[in-house]
């Protein structure tokens, strides 16, 4: 940590008395070193295939700070560069999406084929003899990986392939990639939202790790109901799919973290979009073709969860996927890609696109007060005085078990423990640690038992 | 080189085939001053009595603008009502829920209220139906400026296009359809916590 005032990660981050420091949310130089050391090694969510169908379709994306094209090469391979062009660094796409054969750099014209190979130098024999194309393709992703139509990459060629770094979250992601009845994958997305709050890219991330204690920042749309059954005349923001269920909060040894819920033996189905007789229906229909596909696996559903360091899901209602793309300490580009089954009666489609929009992000009813909470928290961290008081994370210490089917360190309280875990893990990245710690291989997480 | 940027925008001229009568006047007169009115009501947070502007069938669209190739505009640059998401694409349900919530009070991202000042300006009439002499619904198209100010520094400043259709009813004009414009790409707010 030689160019940071902060030598020692663990007077940060303090996981077993439960304190982390506010600067890690409001510190340039700590900002600088989670670009170099966290975004450059983890895995980090880049899209969705059915973004880019065809060949030649491309999505414009980001990686930490940077713009990255995600691009369907001629051949249907999916590729991802560093959209600068290796010449002078101009950016060699500027639109967000659509289908093309070449990027042209506007600067000098250097061209780039879809599979990121330079193709065309302007007065290449006169003024660049010698000049070795392949050394100056785009800069391409170390690995890239699509998982159930979502794509992801790293820039680590170390990194272990995005299953294994995924881990035992897996099952919990699949259940918010997964079609509603039970098929794998089948996911499509209908819209992506784009916006910058001034709060840093950890509050977001934290919120949706299983932060359930901050359900009363939400009590306005609960008194008001929004829910997909809020005409028919029901509060709250979101039917209550899981009233019966024992709900689970899991932290991962990747760093990962789920809110998720099991439902009790029987699995009965409850009522849940009441605003309208064909989804009812619809739904209804999931659930039993969900049951009879899965049988005892279909007990478990999604709520929340966040894919170490910035890829944050909702499972049911709503249903998406975040990335909380970092812009400074106290800045973050917020993206959420909404996703329904892509071969769902147009009418479910319908309805979903309204019930999203009217919950999420900066026009949802729902999440406006989110962004007051993670702007505000940021704001009042970066006082002098505030910067010596770290922030507390004690909730339900030490009140998990490692004993459980669905692996990690699973609390059946609302916990900070998930929190806990992540800012280990952060701080074992920001160490520089090797894989096998970023994992968790070999015990790095606390090994006491559940009292 | 000549070439012609495709839009679904109606013909910038504007007004094409209304003549310009004492009676086409009045009409502007009359919708300029019903939007006037309409932004004081906001600024003066009397979110109920703005509902009550609404027809009941009205349709609020704000699409999200994309980055497109030129010639793309046309068919690409904004997301379309009915299809997919936008910022807003909703009913006077929906609003009436967003004014509830404000009003319980504990709508963090509204609470302390922010203080709004709506500007309206550029107002065209584009089109009248029936006829001039008897305007029952009218499509007329403005530029707003939105400031917001919040709590002690949060300033944002929302500029753009607004299509509204207003229809004449027996308690006066009232907006059946708005189509909002705002001149964004990714969105420089934390949040669309204002009417537009």
């Amino acid at each position: 940590m030689s160019h940071s005032r902060f030598d020692d990660p663990d007077k940060l981050v303090d996981t077993d008395r439960g304190f982390v420091s506010r600067e890690i949310f409001v510190d340039p130089d700590l900002y600088k070193e989670e670009l170099e050391k966290v975004f450059t090694r983890a895995w980090l969510f880049i899209g969705h295939e059915s973004l880019i169908p065809k060949p030649g379709d491309f999505y414009t994306t980001r990686m930490g700070e940077e713009s990255v094209i995600l691009c369907r090469d001629k051949q249907g391979i999916v590729h991802a560069f560093l959209n600068s062009c290796r010449h002078r660094g101009m950016k060699v796409c500027r639109y967000e999406s659509g289908n093309t054969s070449l990027f042209t750099c506007p600067y000098h014209s250097w061209t780039y084929t879809t599979d990121g190979k330079l193709q065309g130098v302007p007065h290449f024999r006169t003024l660049y003899e010698g000049l070795d194309r392949e050394a100056n393709s785009l800069v391409s992703v170390a690995k890239l990986a699509i998982y159930k139509g979502t794509i992801w990459a790293t820039w680590d060629k170390d990194a272990p392939d995005f299953i294994t770094y995924l881990g035992d979250a897996k099952i919990h992601l699949d259940q918010a990639l997964d079609c509603r009845d039970g098929r794998s994958g089948g996911s499509e997305v209908i819209g992506v939202h784009k916006w910058i709050f001034p709060a840093n890219w950890k509050f977001a991330a934290e919120n949706f790790l299983g932060d359930t204690y901050h359900n009363p920042s939400h009590r306005s749309v609960d008194l008001i109901g929004i829910g997909p059954s809020a005409a028919a005349g029901k509060k709250g923001r979101r039917d209550d799919e899981l009233e019966k269920a024992q709900h689970v909060w899991i932290s991962f040894p990747e760093g990962h973290g789920v809110h998720s819920a099991i439902q009790p033996e029987e699995n009965e189905y409850i009522e849940s979009f009441l605003d309208n007789p064909v989804l009812e229906q619809y739904f209804r229909h999931c659930f039993e073709e969900r049951k009879r596909r899965l049988g005892e696996q279909a007990r478990l559903l999604p709520f929340v969860g966040t894919i170490f360091p910035n890829t944050s899901y909702h499972g049911r209602q709503p249903r998406g996927l975040c990335a909380w793309h970092p812009h400074s300490p106290t800045s973050t580009e917020g993206w959420r890609f909404f996703l329904v089954d892509a071969d769902a009666p147009q009418e479910a489609k319908d309805y979903l696109r309204r019930y999203y929009m009217r919950y999420s992000g900066p026009a949802g009813m729902t999440e406006q007060d989110d962004m007051e909470n993670w702007l505000y928290a940021t704001a009042a961290s970066m006082g002098t005085v505030a910067r010596r008081y770290p922030f507390n994370y004690q909730q339900s210490l030490g009140a998990w078990t490692k004993d459980h089917h669905l692996g990690g360190t699973v609390s059946l309280q609302i916990t900070e423990e998930i929190a806990r875990g992540y800012y280990a893990r952060w701080k074992s990245y920001l160490r520089g640690a090797a894989w096998d710690e970023l994992l968790g291989v070999g015990g790095n997480l606390p090994q006491r038992a559940a009292e | 080189m000549a070439a012609v940027l495709e839009t679904n925008a109606p013909s910038p001229t504007g007004s094409a085939g209304l003549h310009r009568t004492d009676a086409y006047y009045r009409l502007r007169a009359d919708i300029e001053e019903f939007l006037y009115s309409e932004a004081e009501l906001l600024d003066e947070r009397r979110f109920r009595d703005w509902l009550t502007l609404l027809t009941d069938d009205i349709s609020y669209f704000m699409p999200i603008r994309r980055n497109v190739k030129f010639g793309q505009h046309g068919e690409r640059e904004n997301t379309r009502t009915g299809i997919g998401i936008s910022w807003f694409d909703e009913d006077k349900w929906t609003l009436t829920k967003r004014v509830d919530q404000i009003l319980t009070g504990v709508h963090f991202a509204e609470e302390p209220l922010s203080r709004v000042c709506h500007m309206v300006s550029n107002v065209q009439i584009k089109k009248v139906l029936p006829s001039l002499d008897d305007p029952r619904e009218v499509e007329a198209r403005c530029r707003f400026l939105i400031y917001q100010n919040r709590v002690e520094y949060e300033t944002y400043t929302f500029v753009g296009k607004r299509t509204d259709v207003l229809r004449m009813t027996d308690d006066g004009w009232k907006i059946a359809r708005r189509e909002i414009i705002l001149d964004q790409n990714v969105l420089l707010a934390k949040n669309l916590s204002v009417f537009f």
